[in-house]
């Protein structure tokens, strides 16, 4: 019997690629044409497998568990993760590419396709959503099976998500370079891509509290509470941000119902708990389970783990409109927003020594675990990062690093230090657990590629750093005349040397992450080696 | 004691935990935002301001298209750098037809709010296609395509229909002659120009791309550039009446 599940499904998708296609030949837009193209394909290979993988089972229901053991549903997980490192080659190949462009403008090559103003959010949603988003996707479905005992719902839906979200990341990702774009920093996807996204991310609640549902563990682990106030909040987050009218459904154009001051402080709501709850509440759910797992400690403290949780969520989302002091915001906003984001300190500390301190009894391992190592400096950076915001939401340190380099510096001591460091070590984490092999194909590569991305982050914020405050400083500078001292350009060519720093930096960022590319592949490969041929590979065991 | 063994209601009912999630988070964002649709500073109306031309609009369009705000803002803020370097600072009334606001979080390049008028229409045709041959040490992408690529204005009376419907008040007759009033804001001395004049009195009618005959992308962008930060009167404007 073909399952509701699936009927559902075949149907839903076949209704989306026959739409696909009405609005594929209608359409005079070429981006809109492009890209129902692309949904039409989409749609029609995901009916086909459904049947496909139907009659190859004869439709027999999957086991819940085999020899008493939870049948866990890794397919999707392991597609996530190997999403999650190829996106993060392109996205921070792509955040090189821009880095060169500040640096040296030929680079744009005068063309609308490569121009910095389309790679820039090509490059952050990259990062961001493609990178980060597999991640968490990847590892919300593998901890919330484990620490449940039990295997996700359905056939169909777990795929659905993670595809989906891949498919919504081609169109996000392609849009901008075609130039469909909202220009909403983080919020890009036009309506139709947000849209698809919606559906996905409502599949994915469903996903994570269906497993939850089924779980065999009476109480419900800290890192899914993490995961939950993640998946909940992005939605409500994504949905009022987002809530557009199309110029018409043949029409790639929308218009933001929401305009000028009110907008702004809808933005930067979203913007600031895209950073609080994408890249904070999920990752660190990632530290509440693989942090334990990896140092083999239980979480340092549980009560401390509550009291994190609930003031993180809380607090978090009034911290928004610290991005616009001394504008057309009211100043009590903005205040607010400052008063809350220093009031964060506390959680977010709170958070990291719960991560820290889990190490207790195990502290040695760092000297000999660089996986373990790679998440103890993210939390570390965790802390550095969450210490910088809230001093830089501050009116009057903002009035000089707002608009400069100094966010981005900050936005990557965060992103490169805690989401990607923290990612790197869950990923070094899931696949050997993945692909069953007993260890990473090499440790001493990790190693390597710990010590160049370090360096390449040091490189990278404090040239930042550099550049931000000195731009910030000659944009208020007066001589003794009283003019402004500088024209704007010229603080421009003073900041090519740190450009070119800052490049290198994340030149080296990347090579790191090529080397954890090829480690993990290896990973995978040679453990396929070892069962069909098992001597010639047998020499390269991991180093200790 | 048992205060620690009550949370245990949401470590046992992930519904219990789903709503206590969603109550925790809505609350910052009501509270920051709901009062910004009714309070006179956010929502003060300023003389002169008016909805962008259909030319402009689309000028607007191809700002957010080409992603200009990953490099510039349009936000002066109440500093004395910032209003010796780009003039008064900006207004919330300002921005009230721009869906989506475009103020912007970082300055690669200078910001925007005012350029309008600062330069002439030659000065900022040549500096998108070259920045290089006015400013040699700018870092900016060159945009040559822009006056090569004739305007595109198929949904254009759509496009001020969405803006009209999400509030900015255009007219009837605005939105039915949007495709009209396109060519004769950017060509002067024909009689669609007149017709231009007649609804659109305030905006500025100029080959903004310095060739009359055909509509480019670079005239519908040059005209929204020119436009920007130059509706309200500052010489006429009481700061004290809307201080904020």
């Amino acid at each position: 019997m073909v399952s509701l599940e699936e009927g559902g499904f075949a149907i839903f998708l076949v209704l989306l690629a026959f739409a696909c296609l009405i609005v594929a030949g209608k359409t005079f837009d070429q981006v809109m044409a492009f890209h129902a193209g692309i949904g039409a394909l989409v749609a029609a290979v995901g009916v086909f497998w459904i049947f496909k993988t139907y009659f190859d089972d004869g439709g027999e229901p999957i086991p819940q568990e085999i020899d008493g053991k939870p049948n866990y549903n890794l397919g999707p997980v392991k597609f996530g993760s190997a999403a999650a490192m190829f996106w993060g080659l392109a996205g921070f190949s792509v955040g090189l590419l821009i880095a060169l462009q500040l640096a040296f403008p030929a680079l744009n090559f005068d063309l609308p396709w490569t121009n910095f103003g389309r790679m820039r959010p090509l490059h952050t949603s990259a990062v961001i959503f493609a990178f980060g988003g597999n991640v968490l996707l990847a590892t919300s479905m593998y901890v919330v099976q484990r620490t449940s005992r039990a295997r996700m719902p359905g056939k169909i839906l777990p795929w659905f998500v993670i595809i989906g979200y891949n498919v919504f990341i081609v169109i996000a990702g392609t849009g901008y370079l075609l130039g469909a774009t909202q220009s909403k920093e983080y919020a890009e996807p036009e309506w139709y891509a947000d849209l698809w996204l919606t559906i996905v991310w409502v599949c994915y609640l469903l996903l994570f509290l269906g497993t939850l549902w089924k779980r065999k563990e009476p109480h419900i682990y800290v890192a899914n509470w993490f995961y939950l106030a993640f998946i909940v909040t992005i939605a409500m987050l994504h949905i009022t941000n987002n809530l557009t009218i199309p110029v018409s459904i043949y029409s790639t154009k929308s218009y933001i119902v929401w305009s000028g001051v009110q907008d702004a402080m809808v933005q930067w709501w979203y913007g600031h708990n895209a950073v609080g709850f994408f890249l904070t509440a999920g990752f660190l759910a990632i530290m509440y389970y693989f942090i334990p797992k990896r140092a083999e400690r239980p979480v340092y403290s549980y009560r401390l783990s509550i009291v994190h949780f609930w003031a993180l969520i809380f607090i978090y989302i009034w911290a928004g409109p610290h991005h616009l002091h001394y504008t057309a915001l009211p100043q009590w906003a903005s205040t607010l927003g400052t008063t809350f984001s220093i009031i964060l300190w506390m959680p977010s500390w709170g958070g990291m020594i719960n991560g820290l301190m889990t190490l207790s009894g195990a502290w040695d391992k760092l000297r000999t675990d660089p996986v373990l190592r790679m998440m103890v400096v993210s939390v570390a950076f965790y802390g550095m990062s969450t210490f910088e915001g809230p001093l830089m939401s501050l009116r009057s340190v903002n009035s000089l690093s707002h608009y400069t380099d100094w966010t981005i510096g900050h936005v990557h001591s965060g992103a490169l230090g805690w989401v990607g460091y923290i990612s790197f070590g869950a990923l070094y984490c899931l696949i050997p657990w993945l692909w069953n092999k007993k260890s990473l194909y090499s440790l001493k590569l990790v190693n390597w590629h710990f010590w160049l991305s370090t360096l390449g982050i040091v490189l990278y914020i404090t040239a930042m750093w550099v550049s931000g405050i000195m731009q910030g400083l000659m944009w208020r500078a007066y001589d003794q005349l009283g003019f402004l001292e500088y024209s704007f350009v010229e603080t421009v060519e003073a900041m090519h040397p740190f450009y070119i720093i800052r490049a290198l930096g994340g030149a080296l960022f990347l090579l790191g992450a090529i080397i954890m590319a090829y480690n993990l592949w290896m990973t995978v490969r040679h453990g396929e080696a070892e069962e069909a041929e098992a001597t010639p590979v047998g020499s390269l065991a991991p180093a200790e | 004691m048992s205060a620690w063994k009550k949370h245990e209601v949401f470590e046992k009912n992930s519904f219990v935990l789903l709503i206590g999630i969603l109550i925790v988070v809505a609350i910052g964002g009501l509270v920051e935002i709901a009062p910004l649709f009714y309070l006179k500073s956010t929502i003060e109306k300023v003389e002169g301001m008016r909805p962008y031309t259909p030319l402009e609009l689309a000028g607007r369009n191809i700002f957010i298209r080409e992603g200009c705000y990953t490099c510039h803002s349009q936000m002066i803020r109440t500093m004395r750098d910032e209003l010796e370097r780009y003039g008064h600072y900006s207004l919330a009334a300002e921005s009230m037809y721009d869906h989506p606001f475009q103020w912007g979080s970082k300055r690669t390049g200078p910001d925007l709010a005012r350029v309008g008028g600062k330069y002439s229409d030659d000065w900022h045709v040549e500096h998108l296609t070259d920045p290089r041959s006015l400013v040699p040490a700018s870092i900016m992408p060159g945009y040559p395509f822009l006056a090569e690529n004739r305007l595109n204005i198929r949904d254009i009376e759509a496009d001020l229909s969405v803006n009209a419907f999400l509030g900015t008040p255009y007219t009837q007759e605005q939105i039915e002659n949007a495709m009209a009033d396109v060519r004769g804001q950017a060509m002067p001395d024909t009689d669609a120009a007149y017709e231009f004049e007649e609804r659109w009195p305030t905006a500025k009618i100029r080959a903004f791309d310095g060739d009359p005959k055909d509509v480019t992308e670079m005239d519908a962008l040059v005209a929204y550039l020119q436009v920007l930060g130059t509706m309200v009167d500052f010489s006429i404007y009481d700061d004290k009446a809307n201080a904020r």
